[in-house]
């Protein structure tokens, strides 16, 4: 059935990126048509935006004759100024996936069996009200939690909050950029925020931590490092692996995986040693510089080459090729950052060096965002939880602002500080997003109601009690989106085709669920457009031209400081806290202080595992479109590595990490693109839901390899780059 | 008369194949068959590492291998812009111009004719790029009339170090890849 020549595919195939699909199957809405023919019939163009991520880019649809037949970047868009991702390029591939979900499912069989029956909606939210009643009446409503992945969980999360937890969590802090954000408000008072409010068009010279854009598809960051890269911007490139990013580095720094703060700490030694920071700026607007520069003095150059294996000149070379462009020189802060434990702190250290550049504030460096000032609608207000947050106790992670997944799970598991009986889940795969999945499934089986409302029957729907099916974001309307951004600007997201079955969309599903708990009166509207209405109205636009537009853009606001926008910190000194004054109270170094990351057993490989264009998390897999262009995952083995253990790319393998957790078989790319002593995934392969037809079994699960994980102590982020793998052979079938 | 060529900046090109996707929905590609795909080229040894990624596709050769071929004149070398095309009525699907091509840019759709790449002729005589060109979200492709010397394509490619794919074939293709 390989629809590919044998000729093509072994091209294609020895290339790291695999370009073309393997499946056989037509795709339902598409029709095959003459080659050279204009598309003919009633053609019309509706406006949304995109949810195969959560940039949130706006879309125009082509539906043609009623089918869909493309999807284009809004032009109207300040994010995708016109031009989506591969992702938002394949998004029919998600309206036309054989695989999704179509009816409401509730359990037969023991969880995890995946066996189910077909209810009506009625009977499945009527069963769902009724268990949350019960968890309410016996454990107080603080016992159910909701995860929720994405704007679409807005409506569940006002539900949630209705019926009285203050449990809702989403991996994207703790699993994610967590740490981060904590690192720059430990020192700016503000987060970085999402989208990054990094001014990589301007940049002048862009630094690059582990951050692969371009792998990393995150379309205005992309677009702007493209256009970075095209005026001759200086990019430095820090990465165990050579990413793409690192092909087009004027310096590319192969440093040894979990040594980037010895890095960093050495670059600002060498920057503030040779004073070549931004002394007015950090003595205007800087706090506890002398002993933050005292704290530094030992990290030389050639004290970090030991540890990081960057000799000595080219860590003088590149910081002072930074200093000499500041204050354009943005050191991107990434944002998948757990990696080795010591996070935050890392995190924080990429924010004082780009505080010594003066880049915060400044044009090619951080911009203020801007938004439209949309008020929220005027719901009754929530009732008082009756107990604190169960994810942190006595804020054990006293830098943790936002709710952490793993907390929830803990506390499922362990009861305390109460019990949690109930998890919603919804459009987040849980199994491949938390570290360690057995933890996961213990949770799970202390639970009395889990629920799971997605599009795709993914790994966490497998385990759940209900599945209740939603339909895709061209199939619903969502809550406005007014972005932090450049310029102000808001966007919405409209149905462009209807749900091929019985899908419903989220904000129908929260509704009728809290008519069925008896919180009708939180919902004053009926539809979902009456609310969209009424938020636009008070805001004092139109909604009738945001329906026709799909994009309002607001008037341009400053964003740098040099046009009006204030220096302003909400820090405890009211500045840039190069001494951290609440670290130091805590308990934790003021200044960030290097630790050595954990090494692995002998002749094992650290675990890395990053991005593809393509594909977002584990939700991507059945999407055709998507799936043509990458199928599987392989693993990246060192050229060196390979050929002494016999290995050359094709062959397939399994990896066994250090508790003996063994991964499906996967094929070898054979490369000199990695350091010998690391292998690197594409994450979210290796599905085991065996309602993920088309993806099930294809390709390794790097997080079935994640048993162990490092706690951050600032702020309870679980870095995961501390798991390590060898390599077996593994039979070709 | 307009010569339309791709040029084509692998600086820019991070590879993530929305070409690729943007072409399948654009012509209604049939599943599992690209008319453009990725290409990258590895060479030198870790860390010191050259790398070229490419968006590839029929070269619509000035010295068309695929139109000489053709024993039905299905293949065919259109007024506009020279672009070559393949009149799917006239094809027998002999796979002549499968093995002639260099490029391997050709395959034989379900329907039993051969296609690939028109560079989007519809959308050009409407004034628009090529879809490829469009979507890709690096600018790194471009299209145009290399007869004009004002163009766009014409001026990169005399401002910037280009290469063709394989012109030792002799077949002129018209694919330029900046470097």
């Amino acid at each position: 059935m390989n629809a590919l020549s044998r000729r093509r595919f072994l091209r294609i195939s020895a290339s790291s990126v695999i370009a073309a699909g393997l499946g056989s199957r037509a795709l339902g809405p598409l029709r095959a048509a003459s080659a050279t023919r204009a598309p003919s019939g009633d053609l019309q163009r509706i406006p949304t935006f995109c949810d195969l991520c959560f940039w949130k880019c706006g879309a125009v649809a082509s539906v043609r004759d009623g089918q869909l037949w493309k999807i284009e970047g809004n032009p109207l868009d300040p994010l995708c100024r016109g031009r989506l991702c591969p992702r938002g390029t394949g998004g029919i591939g998600a309206h036309s996936d054989p695989d999704r979900l179509r009816a409401p499912l509730l359990r037969t069989h023991e969880r995890g069996e995946e066996k189910w029956k077909e209810v009506t909606w009625e009977e499945a939210i009527d069963y769902i009200a009724e268990k949350m009643k019960r968890i309410a009446a016996s454990h107080g409503p603080e016992a159910m939690a909701l995860f929720s992945h994405g704007i679409g969980g807005t409506f569940l999360k006002h539900t949630l909050k209705a019926y009285g937890t203050p449990n809702i969590a989403a991996p994207s802090f703790a699993q994610c950029r967590g740490p981060r954000d904590v690192g720059f408000r430990l020192t700016f008072g503000e987060d970085v925020g999402s989208p990054e409010r990094t001014d990589i068009a301007h940049a002048e010279c862009l630094v690059l931590i582990g951050s692969h854009l371009g792998e990393n598809m995150h379309n205005t960051q992309v677009q702007e490092f493209a256009t970075a890269v095209g005026r001759g911007a200086r990019l430095i490139v820090v990465d165990p692996r050579l990413s793409v990013a690192a092909s087009k580095a004027h310096h590319y720094l192969p440093i040894k995986p979990g040594t980037d703060l010895a890095l960093i700490l050495a670059w600002m030694q060498v920057i503030v040693t040779e004073k070549r920071y931004d002394i007015d700026y950090v003595t205007r607007h800087g706090f506890g510089f002398d002993a933050f520069a005292a704290a530094l003095a030992e990290y030389t150059p050639e004290w970090a080459y030991v540890e990081t294996g960057i000799d000595p000149e080219t860590i003088r070379a590149t910081a002072r090729e930074m200093a000499r462009y500041r204050p354009a020189t943005l050191v991107h802060p990434g944002r998948h950052v757990n990696w080795n434990g010591d996070d935050a702190q890392r995190s924080r250290a990429i924010a004082l060096l780009n505080a010594l550049l003066g880049s915060w504030g400044r044009k090619g460096g951080f911009y203020q965002p801007v938004t439209m000032d949309i008020p929220a609608y005027p719901y009754p207000p929530y009732p008082k939880a009756g107990k604190p947050k169960v994810d942190n106790p006595d804020h054990r992670y006293p830098f943790a602002h936002e709710t952490l997944t793993t907390g929830i799970r803990e506390a499922t598991i362990s009861g305390a500080p109460y019990p949690i009986k109930g998890w919603m889940v919804y459009a987040t795969n849980l199994l491949q997003a938390l570290p360690n999945e057995a933890e996961t499934l213990r949770a799970i089986q202390a639970l009395d109601l889990l629920v799971v409302v997605d599009v795709v029957p993914s790994e966490m729907a497998a385990w759940a009690d209900v599945v209740l099916p939603e339909s895709t974001y061209l199939e619903r309307h969502d809550d406005l989106n007014p972005e932090y951004f450049r310029e102000p600007f808001l966007a919405l997201r409209q149905p462009v085709v209807e749900a091929p079955h019985d899908q419903k969309p989220n904000w129908w599903i929260a509704r009728e669920l809290a008519v069925k708990l008896g919180l009708g009166a939180f919902y004053p509207w009926k539809h979902i457009e009456e609310y969209l209405e009424h938020r636009v109205k008070a805001a004092g636009l139109d909604y009738a031209t945001l329906k026709r537009d799909g994009i309002l853009r607001g008037p341009p606001q400053p964003i740098y400081w040099a046009d009006g926008v204030p220096a302003e910190f909400d820090t405890p000194s009211g500045k840039i806290e190069f001494y951290s004054s609440q670290l130091a109270k805590a308990g934790f170094d003021p200044v960030p202080r290097y630790t050595p990351p954990v090494s692995g057993p002998p002749g094992s490989f650290r675990l890395l595992f990053g991005r593809a264009p393509m594909h977002s998390f584990s939700r991507t897999h059945t999407n055709r479109l998507l799936s043509g262009l990458m199928d599987e995952n392989v693993v990246w083995v060192n050229q060196m590595v390979a050929t002494r253990a016999g290995l050359k790319s094709g062959d397939w393998v399994r990896l066994r990490n250090q508790d003996g957790a063994l991964s499906n078989r996967i094929a070898v790319k054979a490369t000199e693109r990695i350091r010998p002593d690391c292998v690197y995934l594409v994450h979210g392969f290796g599905h085991k839901a065996r309602g993920l037809r088309h993806a099930f079994g294809k390709g390794a699960s790097d997080a079935g390899l994640i048993t162990r994980y490092r706690t951050d102590p600032l702020m309870g982020g679980t870095a995961m780059n501390v798991n390590f793998v060898t390599l077996e052979p593994a039979e070709a079938v | 008369m307009s010569r339309y060529i791709m040029v084509i900046d692998t600086r820019r090109c991070v590879g993530c194949q929305d070409c690729v996707v943007a072409c399948q929905t654009e012509n209604n590609v049939p599943s599992g068959y690209c008319r453009d795909w990725i290409t990258e080229t590895a060479s030198g040894e870790y860390p010191t590492v050259r790398l070229e990624i490419r968006s590839e596709r029929c070269n619509h050769c000035d010295n068309p291998p695929c139109v000489h071929c053709c024993p039905t004149g299905a293949s065919h070398v259109h007024e506009r812009g020279g672009v070559v095309l393949v009149t799917p009525e006239k094809c027998i699907g002999c796979k002549a111009c499968l093995a002639s091509c260099p490029y391997d840019a050709r395959f034989i759709h379900p329907k039993g004719y051969a296609d690939k790449c028109t560079f989007c002729i519809h959308r050009v005589e409407r004034g628009l790029d090529p879809a490829c060109v469009s979507v890709c979200p690096t600018h790194c492709m471009h299209f145009g009339d290399a007869e004009d010397p004002l163009s766009g394509v014409s001026r990169l490619l005399a401002t910037r170090p280009h290469h063709t794919l394989l012109p030792e074939a002799g077949t002129k293709p018209r694919i330029y890849y900046l470097t």
